[in-house]
């Protein structure tokens, strides 16, 4: 078993489990950001998927990569615009519509594929963000590379993380983003607008998913697949159960979780063929269903999650 | 804004306005199509000839709608009960699964004895699937909206573990695919030599009877009071946790029929490729034909005459076929606003 610990004792491992977090760190503040507000958004898949597309096709089309960030970002605010909109002031069921947002959003990525790029036998290729070590810190033995040798989009998502603890713990917006994702009617009262603030964070929340998306895309690979989000969206929705809708733990949650994903790949290597590698494949879904339930007795989910608010409704 | 009940819902709005989100589909559709360069009306056209233009046309649109009012009926009972079962992908494949185990020469029996035993089986397999979700949402209070999503995932790669493990086929050429199922459990086609099978029968069957048990049983009744309001549906002595229970038996049993229905009827093995997302498209099914499990009928043969038309349609204009999928998306989402638009008005304001 000395071959399955020295994983651990490896840089470029620990190089993986941040570039493997990553997408789903972005993703899953997006979704804590709508849920905090009081909405589910199952939109998240197809979201990441529209957005891994929108980024590289931008980048593809002859933008810079930082161009292809903000496109992505956009076509997460217009999807989130739409979940907003069906859920929030028209209160449809939560669930419905975000699986209809997800098929919606993925298959309009891949006609548009298609229709964008219908010569192509294999995915063409782009120029993707390169690692930026910074001077001296990326020496640290072990951790140095993992976290100070990355791509500026993973930067990004660790300031991500910071700015919206900040935003939900310490400005008033976040306490309004809190307040009426645990009671609504209290809001209203103190002449907060309900729907507005859901509204703004469905779609604050869908950029960043979209953008986590097109990580995928222009900075951990360089072209867009067909399936290439796999369930991605779907485990962040179980991260942030299991970070208790907290920005902090949530961040924990996906580095655990990449780490977990980084260690099968090199365990299959290890045990060389003699489990099937399904079983590995199957762990990252076992493990989220998993976290759920362990999570979900103690967690203090915000009050009004799935509740429409509608005015003057009890 | 604000939106409220309307105190007597019309019949013209119940009409007017799922045929207005139709419209509203199809127009988005077909600013899509003229963003590719074509002509709407031609490409309409040219889906509605390939879905039900011909004898060939229509059969293909039949054979395409059974596994969906499979995974539709599924859907259907589980989101009256409002257990949001979006794991019939995993229960079909589970399906087809039990199928080729059973169905390959393990069971040397007559085909009388064979087919009945087969579809318990693959009932009873598909409802352990959903199960599973169903006690974790209501012991542990674990959402099994993520769960089931998650199960296909887990169960896609445990099919292809078995496909390339003990189910393979040595005869297979090194495709991760199954042996035939044996004449005895095969469903036979309903005309010589067109594809269309006795899957589709048994889908009607299915339909009528999930009418039947949702309309005119007890357990329908509850289904439906706990669906509606669970704490009033205890309050009267329903126990909840069971109804989710036995909705989660029946739904997941009818989302695995799909799988049998594919294996036996139509494509004789299982392999990877067995659905491409019938359990997903399941859900518009259901909530097209507003969960009612006679409309799941006609809205399987729409959404499949969408994807058949599409398909037929994309081999002579240039439009990518992935316009089906957008269409079928796109009238989810308009569906699900228009049916609430019927019971609720809003006030501008």
């Amino acid at each position: 078993m000395g071959e399955a610990f020295d994983i651990f004792l490896q840089a470029s491992f620990w190089v993986a489990v941040v570039r493997i977090a990553s997408p789903l760190i972005l993703a899953t503040m997006g979704e804590l950001i709508c849920e905090r507000a009081g909405v589910l958004n199952l939109g998240i898949e197809g979201i990441m998927t529209a957005g891994a597309f929108v980024g590289w096709y931008t980048v593809y089309a002859g933008g810079d990569l930082w161009l292809g960030v903000l496109m992505a970002g956009v076509i997460g605010v217009v999807f989130g615009l739409l979940h907003g909109t069906l859920t929030v002031p028209l209160g449809l069921s939560q669930h419905v519509t975000g699986i209809g947002v997800t098929l919606l959003a993925s298959s309009l990525a891949y006609f548009s594929y298609r229709l964008l790029l219908p010569q192509v036998s294999s995915p063409p290729k782009i120029e993707p963000f390169q690692p930026l070590p910074i001077p001296f810190l990326s020496d640290i033995p072990l951790f140095g590379q993992a976290l100070f040798a990355q791509t500026p989009l993973t930067y990004f998502a660790f300031v991500a993380v910071a700015l919206v603890a900040w935003v939900l713990y310490r400005t008033p917006l976040g306490l309004a983003i809190r307040a009426v994702g645990e009671n609504p009617a209290a809001c209203e009262a103190q002449g907060i607008d309900v729907t507005l603030i859901r509204l703004g964070a469905v779609m604050a929340g869908s950029a960043l998913m979209a953008i986590g998306g097109a990580f995928l895309t222009i900075s951990a690979f360089n072209s867009f697949f067909f399936e290439m989000v796999n369930g991605r969206g779907w485990i962040c929705i179980a991260l942030v159960v299991f970070g208790s809708w907290r920005p902090g733990k949530a961040l924990l949650g996906a580095i655990l979780f990449a780490a977990f994903d980084a260690y099968q790949v090199r365990l299959q290597q290890v045990t060389g063929g003699v489990v099937p590698y399904q079983l590995f494949l199957m762990m990252p879904y076992v493990l989220s269903i998993l976290a759920l339930i362990v999570m979900a007795r103690k967690a203090s989910y915000p009050k009004a999650l799935m509740v429409p608010y509608r005015k003057g409704e009890r | 804004m604000r939106i409220e009940p309307v105190d007597a819902v019309s019949w013209r709005a119940t009409l007017g306005y799922p045929a207005l989100a139709i419209l509203a589909t199809l127009a988005f559709a077909g600013v899509l199509v003229m963003l590719a360069g074509a002509n709407p009306f031609a490409v309409f056209g040219l889906v509605l000839k390939g879905a039900f233009g011909s004898q060939f046309a229509f059969l293909e649109t039949l054979t395409r709608a059974t596994p969906l009012i499979f995974t539709g009926l599924a859907v259907a009972v589980a989101f009256r009960a409002k257990l949001w079962n979006i794991g019939a992908e995993a229960q079909l494949y589970i399906g087809g699964v039990v199928t080729v185990v059973l169905g390959t020469g393990a069971l040397p029996w007559a085909g009388f004895a064979l087919k009945p035993a087969i579809i318990v089986a693959v009932m009873m397999a598909g409802a352990l699937v959903l199960l599973v979700p169903t006690l974790l949402k209501s012991r542990f209070g674990v959402d099994e909206v993520v769960t089931t999503l998650l199960l296909n995932f887990i169960v896609l790669l445990f099919v292809s573990m078995l496909l390339e493990g003990v189910l393979k086929n040595p005869m297979g050429m090194g495709w991760p695919q199954s042996r035939r199922v044996i004449e005895a459990a095969s469903l036979p086609k309903i005309l010589q030599g067109k594809r269309l099978h006795y899957g589709f029968v048994l889908a009607l069957v299915a339909a009528i009877s999930v009418w039947f048990v949702m309309a005119r049983t007890t357990l329908g009744y509850e289904m439906r009071a706990v669906g509606h309001n669970p704490q009033a549906a205890r309050f009267a002595g329903i126990r909840v946790n069971l109804v989710l229970v036995k909705t989660a038996l029946l739904s997941g049993g009818l989302a695995a029929l799909a799988g049998f229905s594919e294996v036996a009827g139509l494509k004789g093995n299982l392999s990877l490729d067995l659905s491409p997302g019938y359990g997903y498209t399941g859900i518009v099914v259901a909530m097209l034909a507003m969960l009612h499990p006679l409309g799941v009928i006609a809205a399987a043969i729409f959404v499949a005459g969408i994807f058949v038309g599409a398909d037929s349609m994309s081999r002579a204009a240039r439009v990518p076929s992935y316009i089906a999928d957008v269409t079928v998306a796109t009238a989810l989402l308009t569906m699900v606003a228009a049916i609430l638009l019927t019971r609720y008005r809003i006030r501008w304001r």
